[in-house]
């Protein structure tokens, strides 16, 4: 074996770093910040398990930023689209947000999928003023911080748990559950909703416990089917859910399923299957088909990108309307701050895919829907055929003072 | 060839001077070159490896890092960011340096003193304490954090103790399992103490964590600067991280020389022999441990002052392996290694992988085709960003086949693992 | 505390654990049959481990494409997949040892260990870079064989799916067949003898080298085989799935008493049994206090208090002479 000398090994990581330098690009925005680039950035997990909500996400204001563009650019500016992959890790997101807020041109963020990651890059997003409008983020904290540039189109868990509980005590009936939950922001404090509204409801919670694990569910799983509540509520994301509903049933579980928007992915049945047929899902916003002007934006979405929207596709792209035309707004009187986009972000009125959107002084969504939905097949690509058990307008509760 | 012009004090004086200010110059430029900030960087390195004259040396590199480096940082908020974590993680292959290149001791779990240190202050410098004690005492104000600079030493300490307790007597593979363990303990823990007493919030994390209060504002508005906390923050927390990363240098390079240094590294070269020599083993294996651990204590409340928020997922086993690669790719022993292996592995990290993906996303985006194959098909899945860790594989191995001292090895470990 | 409920789970949390616990046994065998003949761990193992699950999944996979999932028998699309994956792992066992292991075999123990770790972290890229080549997703799902799920009833309460009994029974048979392999035939009295003296081995004619390799690739098939079982198991896998299970075997390995084959296979069941027994009681136990998240730590925990109490484990280290 060679060994190598100290004068080969720097001039190697000379040579590397031109090396890296050399190929490092050129076509790399080596420009500094121009008046004329106007960027939207989009914040969700592009890899990793929940990849395929936060795609759902990025395509969706993808569609919106080509679609909406137009506008901007005849008054000489050039539209750009950035998508960041947060990994659904708090900190890749704020890591990600730092990237964002030191570069000038963009405008507004859309994101993030999970609330657990949102909540601190939003607190980065805060010290520019940059606003951020998010499809899904459904944790009340997001919002109840009370910042002037935060806003969300979707529902809230609060209410969303409230929701879930209603239906499996009232159209359900259920007497007895088991919840459990992922430990994250999200996941844990919508079990804790739920807990608390089916308590109220006489509903006797037989266990609440979360877990990390992805793979192994067989010990947590034994308690369960030993005790055999008439329903298991897992809070969390379908990553976790479905295998963990999966190896329920293969124990020989017979207990009904819930879980809440995080389960609202053609890919819970992809790794389910027929385990999880027949469950029944809350959301906070809306399935494509339920949508009034959906049959448009479905068409054009598989068009340009050769699938069927995702959940929350149709909340981004709403989302990403929002901006631009605040953006737009803005861009009419001269100069475009970021300040200036927040403050016309939150006073927008929007007749959009998922409904009327106007946001309250918090930044939530005025009058959100909620749904209560059943899995109809275990077949993934029919996943947009799930029908609407129940279908719910409800505002959101009155900001704390 | 340049080397040898570097060994010539006239001809390396223009050529560091140049070298700085060109690359300074066009960073200022040219803010958001990923490339030309990299050259900037490059040229701090040249500074090291030019013969100038001490005084002379020292100059520049104040100039550089002390001048240079913060005004590009206030042009772009991104480079400061760099320059802090670089800071952090220098640190970090400090400490480490001591248990794994002085003493010998093999420590995998080295990121749960970082944690430790971290979590100490987020909790009594957030309003988390009040869960655990009631009432409403909490946050404590901003100025008990540069006390608790000294808490997360003290508590970092007690870390290491506790951990060098039960690994006495193991010998080189099962210390390296049982720390990595520890460090896997740390994180579970950190990860599910919120129940029964909601000590750490689990993996929603603690925020918002107090940062240290602006004490120098009356002086800044005196000057007529007013004080933008958003431009004054970063600029704070990289003059403190260059404080403390001077402070662990310096305390380094007194325990590297004393006998207590020596000490280590006689227990690292022949355990036995150094007993028979009349080393006391317990004690500086303890002191070992806890020496290294104290630094990351320290950096780990800068790091949560920070951050505003932690969760347990910046203290992952990746973390620890990270810290370990720095110091295996700088030379292990070696207090210039450790900072070179930090620096290189930060911005690798940081810079030149995210600047892979954002380029190659920016080409699929536009469509390009690259001899044949349009990059638009490339697979979402395929981020080059989320390869660190092959990175990380690759360096340890190549490392240890072909340069087991390291780059900037010590001449003792030269002399002892092969090479010029 | 319901002591009815307590003593009426027992039953299936004891088949849980035998499950898991023979898992880790197969994957423990690696470890100790590779420390045995060079007294060095391989970090690497833990993937040799999952590459095992990823090439069964892939195998499975295309056989759904080609229909040949349900043209053939369980049985038969069971045995394929082991062998494919016993094969893949065990090869790549055999190519890391030669490229990242061999040259450093004189040098001080700091730096084969540091290599280990390397290829660890590299395979694990490595394999996330290929299924996104490949397959633009690398958390990958086995497709359920149905028949796997039918369950037997053994009493009212208690009911056993065909999986598990599967599941152990292939484990089982490999354990059986590395027993002969290492006690009855030529081969393994060489590798025995190589783990008990290397230059003595050497004179008596044994090329050692081929010895070490043939260890790495036995120990590798072993890994293979644990991570398609694991995955026929637990369905879901993704590249960094191996590392824990990889950390909770070598502990089971060092319970048994590292080098000792026996050892290992005791070292997993107990490993598993505690650990089953930790997650599904823990939290009844203590009210909801703590609970199954802190099955992990039990493992570590155990690790420690072995090397404290009893390094050389329940049935004593079996490790070469010092020369």
């Amino acid at each position: 074996m060679r060994k190598l000398r100290t004068r080969h090994v720097l001039s190697a990581l000379a040579a590397s770093v031109l090396l890296v330098g050399v190929t490092l690009p050129v076509a790399h925005p080596v420009a500094a910040q121009s008046k004329g680039t106007i960027k939207i950035a989009s914040q969700s997990p592009l890899s990793g398990g929940q990849a395929a909500l936060g795609e759902g996400i990025k395509l969706g204001a993808q569609l919106a930023v080509d679609k909406m563009k137009g506008g901007l650019e005849k008054m000489g500016y050039k539209v750009e689209f950035v998508p960041f992959d947060d990994q659904a890790k708090p900190d890749v997101g704020v890591a990600n947000a730092k990237n964002i807020i030191a570069d000038k041109d963009i405008m507004a963020v859309i994101g993030h999928l999970n609330s657990g990651v949102a909540i601190p890059s939003s607190e980065v997003y805060k010290e520019v003023g940059v606003v951020m409008i998010s499809p899904a983020n459904t944790n009340p904290v997001v919002t109840d911080r009370g910042y002037p540039n935060v806003n969300r189109v979707c529902g809230r868990d609060d209410v969303q748990g409230v929701v879930g509980s209603e239906f499996a005590h009232g159209t359900m009936k259920v007497k007895s559950a088991y919840i459990v939950h992922d430990k994250t922001q999200y996941g844990q404090s919508i079990a804790e909703f739920f807990k608390a509204d089916a308590e109220k409801k006489g509903v006797k919670i037989l266990g609440f416990e979360g877990t990390e694990e992805k793979s192994n569910f067989d010990p947590i799983l034994t308690p369960i089917k030993a005790k055999n509540p008439d329903v298991i509520y897992f809070g969390g994301i379908y990553d976790q859910g479905a295998p963990f509903f999966k190896q329920a049933r293969e124990k020989g579980i017979k207990s009904k399923f819930m879980g809440p928007d995080g389960m609202d992915s053609s890919d819970l049945t992809k790794i389910a299957g027929k385990a999880v047929v027949g469950m029944n899902y809350t959301s906070a916003a809306g399935p494509a088909s339920a949508l009034p002007k959906a049959k448009t934006f479905v068409e054009e979405f598989k068009k340009k990108f050769g699938k069927n929207p995702e959940p929350y596709a149709a909340e981004a792209y709403d989302a990403t309307v929002i901006a631009i035309k605040a953006i737009e707004e803005t861009a009419k009187k001269g100069k475009v701050s970021r300040e200036d986009v927040a403050t016309a972000v939150r006073k927008a009125k929007l007749s959009g895919i998922t409904g009327d959107i106007a946001f309250n002084s918090i930044g939530d969504r005025q009058k959100a829907q909620y749904f209560v939905l059943t899995v109809a097949s275990d077949d993934p690509a029919k996943w947009g055929d799930n029908k609407i058990v129940k279908q719910l307008t409800i505002a959101p509760p009155e900001p704390k003072k | 060839m340049i080397g040898r012009l570097l060994d010539r004090p006239r001809p390396a004086t223009i050529i560091a001077i140049a070298a700085l200010g060109g690359s300074a110059w066009a960073v200022a430029h040219a803010p958001r070159s990923i490339l030309l900030f990299m050259l900037f960087q490059g040229s701090i390195l040249l500074l090291y490896f030019a013969r100038l004259p001490r005084r002379l040396k020292m100059l520049l590199t104040v100039a550089a890092l002390g001048v240079l480096m913060p005004v590009l940082g206030t042009i772009n908020a991104y480079y400061m960011e760099i320059a802090i974590q670089v800071g952090i993680f220098v640190a970090l292959a400090l400490g480490l340096n001591i248990v794994v290149g002085l003493a010998g001791l093999l420590d995998l779990g080295y990121v749960a003193f970082f944690a430790v240190g971290a979590y100490s202050w987020a909790i009594f410098g957030s309003p988390q304490a009040n869960l655990i004690f009631g009432g409403d005492r909490f946050p404590l104000s901003p100025w008990w954090f540069f006390a608790f600079l000294g808490v997360g030493v003290a508590v970092a300490a007690c870390a290491g103790i506790l951990l060098g307790l039960p690994v006495l007597r193991l010998h080189g593979d099962y210390l390296a399992l049982v720390t990595l363990g520890f460090g896997e303990v740390i994180r579970v823990l950190a990860n599910n103490l919120d129940k029964p007493l909601n000590i750490t919030n689990g993996p929603k994390g603690i925020t918002p964590i107090g940062r240290p209060p602006i004490f120098f504002a009356p002086l800044l508005r005196a000057v007529g600067i007013e004080p933008n906390p958003n431009i004054i923050y970063p600029l704070y927390l990289y003059a403190l991280v260059l404080l403390i990363v001077g402070v662990t240098i310096l305390v380094n390079r007194r325990l590297e020389d004393s006998h207590i240094g020596r000490a280590w590294e006689a227990i690292r070269e022949d355990q036995t022999a150094a007993q028979a020599m009349g080393v006391p083993l317990v004690r500086m294996k303890l002191l070992a441990f806890a020496c290294g651990a104290s630094f990351a204590g320290a950096v780990g409340v800068l790091f949560s002052a920070k951050q505003i928020f932690i969760n347990p997922e910046s203290f992952t086993f990746m973390e620890s392996i990270g810290v370990l690669a720095m110091i295996i790719l700088g030379g292990m022993g070696s207090i210039p290694g450790a900072i070179l292996g930090a620096t290189v592995v930060t911005v690798l990290n940081l810079q030149v992988l995210k600047g892979f993906s954002l380029w190659l996303n920016g080409l699929r985006n536009a469509g390009t085709v690259i001899l044949g194959y349009d990059l638009s098909n490339l697979p979402t899945q395929l981020e080059p960003a989320k390869y660190e860790r092959m990175i990380f594989g690759l360096i340890l191995v190549l490392m240890m086949i072909f340069r087991p001292q390291g780059i900037l090895p010590t001449r003792r470990r030269t002399r002892e693992l092969g090479g010029s | 505390m319901d002591l009815e409920l307590l003593i009426g789970i027992f039953p299936q949390v004891l088949i849980d654990g035998i499950t898991l616990g023979f898992m880790y046994a197969l994957i423990a065998l690696g470890y100790t049959m590779v420390y045995g003949v060079l007294e060095f761990i391989n970090f690497a193992h833990s993937e040799i481990f999952i590459v095992g699950a990823f090439v069964g999944v892939e195998l499975l996979l295309g056989m759904k494409a080609w229909g040949w999932l349900e043209a053939l028998p369980w049985v038969i699309v069971l045995v394929l997949i082991l062998v494919a994956g016993m094969a893949v792992s065990g090869v790549l066992a055999v190519i890391v040892e030669r490229t990242a292991y061999r040259p450093l075999r004189d040098a001080p123990r700091l730096i084969p260990l540091i290599s280990a770790i390397g290829v660890s972290f590299f395979l694990q890229d490595a394999i996330r870079l290929f299924e996104s080549l490949w397959r633009n997703a690398f958390n990958l799902v086995y497709p359920t064989m149905e028949v796997l799920n039918t369950r037997f009833e053994i009493s009212s309460t208690i009911d056993v799916s065909l999986k598990s009994l599967v599941v152990v029974a292939a484990a089982l048979l490999m354990l059986w067949g590395l027993y002969s392999l290492v006690n009855r035939t030529k081969v393994g009295k060489a590798i025995r003898a190589v783990a008990e003296d290397q230059s003595a081995a050497s004179l008596m004619g044994i090329n050692v080298n081929r010895i070490i390799s043939l260890t790495f690739l036995i120990g590798g098939a072993m890994g293979g085989g644990a991570g398609v079982l694991f995955g026929v198991q637990y369905s879901l896998i993704n590249p960094y799935t191996g590392f824990i299970p990889g950390l909770k075997a070598f502990t089971a390995a060092v319970l048994g008493g590292i080098g000792n084959i026996p050892g290992a296979m005791l070292g997993g069941l107990v490993l598993g049994l505690l650990e089953a027994f930790a997650a599904s009681y823990l939290s009844l136990l203590t009210g909801g206090a703590f609970g199954a998240e802190y099955k992990d730590i039990l493992a570590f925990s155990i690790l420690i208090l072995i090397l404290i109490f009893r390094p050389k484990g329940l049935l004593g280290e079996v490790v070469r002479e010092r020369a």
